[in-house]
């Protein structure tokens, strides 16, 4: 159990009882479902060929991510994730607005996935006689069944997350083999299929907005850290172990998915990977599949239940946000309020808004968070160089992963600018006011040490 | 450095604080919704009587389009013929780039007046707290 040194005082807190594997659940949980839907509309943008340079190119995106993250939050276990990084190593505004990127990221993606659930329901209704259904109630359903989920405990969340994200993994393999593409006779048609990029180069670049999705919530590892009994082993571990199952699924994706749709079909198509489930000529695989795509959605949703809330409640705790918002169930010893008052933000946007733009926000929210991290990195390096603090992993070759991770995450703004440049500036915006609003009227109601809570040494330079 | 201490908020001002952040939030994110600026469609080309090889689509994509649900081609020529348009402004670039970096350098430069608050009250002009 973790004692805070706040001087608002913490009755309980959160149980430590999660391992590496949980961790694993966490994050390939969170982002499983980008396989699953989503990142087919990166073919959309620029065609089959830019969807795969713009798996890759995220892909190596994530992994710095992935090694930068699991040195910093090695030493950082705290809840918040990299909230309370910044807290430690940037300072306070900033961490106010990383929390907010983890909330919107994965409250958006929570709503994503509760839009897909309500979409397969439809398909699979459509595909035995009953059209036209009403989506909504088990948009709802979704979304409350794992918040109360998440509300009843960490551990069962979370070894929920494990066998559905197993099961949901071991679909997209089992697909993959039986499509035997190593066989002639495969119903896979890669050279029948596969065109010039519709867009060229450009479609390249645009590619990279929806590649992020193949990837997006891995980070999330992180609000585990107060809850995982060993996070300098468990955090590194479970982190580099998802980023590797990532690319291992996004890769058999693409190529599943590129060898039996044509590009058009596909990059717009709302469950890509049951599509091509539909195409096997396996009633069994369509039926693995469709579990598949509904484990994925609720995997992820859970994860992302558990990540936001957990944002929610440690800048409740800070004082950030109102401190109401800091409490843990006696009970359950979950942060029940922050879980609760999420729902109907997430609800607000899977009832109201389309799935491209709902992910968009996702993305863009991410992606400030990623822009975020290469800063952190460097003056985490500076102010507490090596030797002054024991990490559980140091990543190698810094400063180059920062650099190469904000190069790519420039790229990554220009590509969602080509045609989601308003919803882009509109974000931005929305971070500046409530910047101003934090470091002018909020901020005033936060401790100033008590924010400071690791047991380290004063930062070199201060 | 004498030690802040923080006002007490009151129950109603932790409302108004939670109902401000969330309309500024719910606000922007719905705003270019409402206002139909949001998000790049697809444009779907006019085709007159379309056929599967006007559309381009070869004797296999054929096949997996019927496998898919559309059994002739008007019922995929939507699909088939729509295309972002990723003409854009270098003035409406050139707006991102300076709002992108100002919003972070702003940040920036105001997380480290607050940091070096915190790390004074924290420390003091000691080592380890």
């Amino acid at each position: 159990m973790v004692e805070t040194t706040h001087e608002p005082t913490e009755r309980v807190g959160l149980l430590r009882v999660l391992g590496p594997a949980h961790v694993w659940a966490l994050g390939v949980g969170i982002v499983l479902v980008g396989e699953y839907m989503g990142w087919n509309f990166a073919v959309g943008k620029g065609g089959a060929y830019a969807a795969l340079m713009a798996c890759w190119f995220a892909g190596i995106l994530y992994t710095c991510v992935a090694m930068i993250d699991s040195e910093v939050t090695s030493t950082v276990a705290a809840a918040g994730g990299q909230y309370t990084q910044a807290k430690h190593i940037i300072g306070p505004l900033m961490a106010f607005n990383v929390g907010l990127y983890l909330v919107f990221a994965y409250t958006m993606l929570e709503a994503g996935n509760a839009i897909t659930v309500g979409f397969l329901v439809d398909t699979v209704s459509a595909m035995t006689g009953h059209s036209g259904i009403d989506q909504r109630p088990f948009i709802i359903l979704a979304i409350m069944f794992l918040a109360w989920l998440n509300y009843r405990g960490v551990l069962a969340t979370l070894t929920f997350n494990l066998v559905i994200t197993a099961f949901a993994f071991t679909a997209i393999i089992l697909l993959f083999l039986s499509l035997k593409p190593w066989s002639g006779d495969s119903l896979l048609a890669h050279a029948d299929l596969m065109t010039d990029l519709p867009y060229g180069w450009l479609g390249v670049l645009a590619a990279m907005h929806f590649g992020l999705w193949f990837y997006l919530g891995i980070e999330g590892t992180t609000q585990a850290a107060e809850e995982v009994r060993s996070p300098a082993r468990s955090l590194p571990f479970g982190t580099l172990a998802g980023i590797m199952t990532l690319l291992t699924a996004a890769t058999l994706t693409w190529y599943i998915c590129v060898g039996l749709m044509p590009w058009e079909y596909l990059g717009q198509s709302g469950v890509p990977l049951f599509d091509a489930a539909r195409l096997s000529e396996s009633n069994v695989l369509m039926v693995i599949l469709g579990f598949g795509t509904l484990f994925a959605t609720l995997a992820s949703a859970n994860g992302c239940i558990n990540d936001a809330s957990r944002a929610w409640f440690a800048m409740g705790r800070d004082h950030y946000l109102p401190a109401w918002f800091g409490a843990v169930h006696p009970k359950y010893r979950t942060p029940y309020r922050a879980i609760i008052f999420l729902v109907p933000i997430a609800l607000i946007f899977a009832l109201g808004a389309p799935l491209d733009q709902v992910i968009t926000f996702s993305i863009l929210s991410g992606l400030l968070e990623y822009t975020f991290m290469p800063f952190n990195v460097i003056l985490f390096r500076k102010k507490w160089p090596l030797e002054s603090i024991k990490r559980g992993y140091e990543h190698p070759f810094h400063p180059l992963p920062a650099i190469m991770l904000l190069l790519l995450c420039s790229v990554a703004y220009f590509a969602v600018f080509l045609g989601y440049g308003t919803q882009l500036i509109a974000m931005l915006i929305f971070y500046v006011l409530v910047s101003l609003w934090f470091h002018f009227w909020r901020y005033r109601f936060v401790y100033r040490a008590g924010q400071f809570t690791m047991p380290w040494n004063k930062p070199a330079g201060y | 450095m004498a030690r802040y201490v923080p006002p007490k908020q009151g129950k109603i001002g932790q409302v108004i604080d939670v109902i401000v952040l969330l309309v500024l939030a719910i606000g922007s994110l719905y705003i270019p919704l409402f206002m139909g600026m949001a998000g790049s469609t697809k444009t779907p080309q006019v085709v007159e009587n379309p056929t599967w090889e006007s559309l381009g689509q070869n004797a296999t994509m054929v096949q997996r389009w019927n496998e898919l649900g559309y059994a002739d081609p008007a019922s995929a020529a939507d699909i088939i013929t729509a295309r972002f348009d990723y003409t854009f402004s270098w003035f409406s670039l050139g707006l991102m780039v300076v709002i992108l970096v100002g919003y972070f350098a702003m940040m920036l430069i105001l997380s480290e007046k607050e940091y070096r608050e915190m790390i004074s009250e924290k420390f003091g002009n000691g080592g380890r707290h």
